[in-house]
């Protein structure tokens, strides 16, 4: 039974890797990808890492691709032009390059005389591959590599913020912000004169304040400043010229 | 099943990946196809905790869960960033490294 379900699943992710190596829309290539993901992860309950399968199948095949699959929207997904990489003579080289690749592989693995690769693997505890024995795994005796890989996460979500984020060189962020509404704002706005109500910062926003706040000259605003000035001070400085006056 | 054939599937997608990384020309697909080529590896990491009925391998293939997934964190970034700048999408366009 073990052996139906191995060749179903090992089909299943060559098919799977075949596809995202050869199809030309990368918004396909995703989907084959997935389905590999799925397959691989079905050998995985076979060699009894069902926490690593359970993980495989939610980060990967679920996160991971459905951020890719952003990606392939945002950028667009079209096809490849048929113009081959640098020449077709690259091209063939590169798949010859990659089936020598496999031979060699295959000649490393199948003919390295290992013994227990001949065999279904060792006898393993009850527990082998479940939550509680991965996470004691990585809490007691590969504490550091966990902290490590931590910091490596926060690394590479702070580079991509870093990557992505609107630079200022770009067109149409050189101008200088402009205020819908041209308005000046009132002298002494947001001053304890405004708040006792010496202003009515929102009588500047009717019409005929902004033609007169237009018509000001700055002389105007000079000779208002000490109008304010007077009218808001008589209430406070008298009390601190007292207090002032005892020293 | 023997672990042997495991270890053949394993080899298999890695130099399916390979090919894959040596062929294509979008960067998305690149990343795709390195993808493939860790998951091989994270398929013979297993298949060698399971020959030893150790968990060792496992942890190891999670660390590499966390490496893919930071290289598809980057990786993406930057194509985002080169279609910010309205680059072409293909690496063999992209021969200058200044910004």
């Amino acid at each position: 039974m073990a052996a139906v379900f191995f060749f179903i699943a090992g089909i299943g992710a060559i098919v799977g890797a075949i596809g995202v190596a050869t199809l030309p829309n990368p918004f396909y290539s995703v989907l084959a990808l997935v389905f590999h993901l799925l397959s691989l992860a079905a050998l995985f309950l076979l060699l009894r890492a069902e926490f690593i399968a359970a993980a495989q199948v939610v980060v990967y095949a679920g996160a991971v691709m459905v951020l890719y699959v952003f990606v392939v929207a945002y950028v667009g997904a079209q096809d490849e032009p048929v113009r081959p990489a640098g020449g077709p003579g690259l091209r063939v080289a590169s798949i010859v390059f990659a089936g020598l690749l496999a031979v060699e592989l295959l000649i490393a693995i199948l003919g390295s005389g290992l013994k227990g690769i001949d065999g279904e693997g060792a006898p393993y505890e009850p527990g082998f591959g479940s939550p509680a024995a991965i996470g004691e795994l990585l809490l007691t005796r590969f504490l550091f590599p966990f902290e490590v890989a931590s910091f490596l996460l926060l690394m590479a979500a702070v580079g991509a913020v870093v990557l992505a984020r609107r630079r200022g060189g770009l067109e149409g962020s050189d101008e200088e912000y402009v205020h819908p509404i041209p308005t000046r704002v009132p002298l002494g706005a947001g001053t304890i004169a405004e708040g006792v109500g010496d202003i009515n910062p929102t009588a500047s926003l009717q019409p005929s304040a902004i033609t007169a706040a237009r018509g000001v000259d700055p002389d105007d605003e000079r000779e208002r400043t000490p109008a304010i000035e007077e009218r808001g001070r008589p209430a406070a400085t008298p009390g601190a010229d007292r207090d002032g006056g005892g020293w | 099943m023997n672990i042997g054939w495991y270890l053949t599937v394993s080899a298999l997608v890695f130099s399916i990946g390979a090919a894959g990384v040596l062929t294509r020309r979008s960067p998305l697909v690149i990343l795709l196809c390195l993808e493939l080529m860790l998951n091989a590896s994270n398929l013979a990491l297993i298949a060698f905790s399971r020959m030893w009925g150790n968990g060792d391998g496992q942890i190891f293939a999670i660390i590499v869960l966390v490496v893919a997934a930071c290289e598809v964190c980057i990786g993406l970034g930057l194509v985002v960033a080169m279609f910010r700048r309205r680059l072409p999408i293909d690496v063999d366009e992209m021969r200058e490294l200044h910004g």
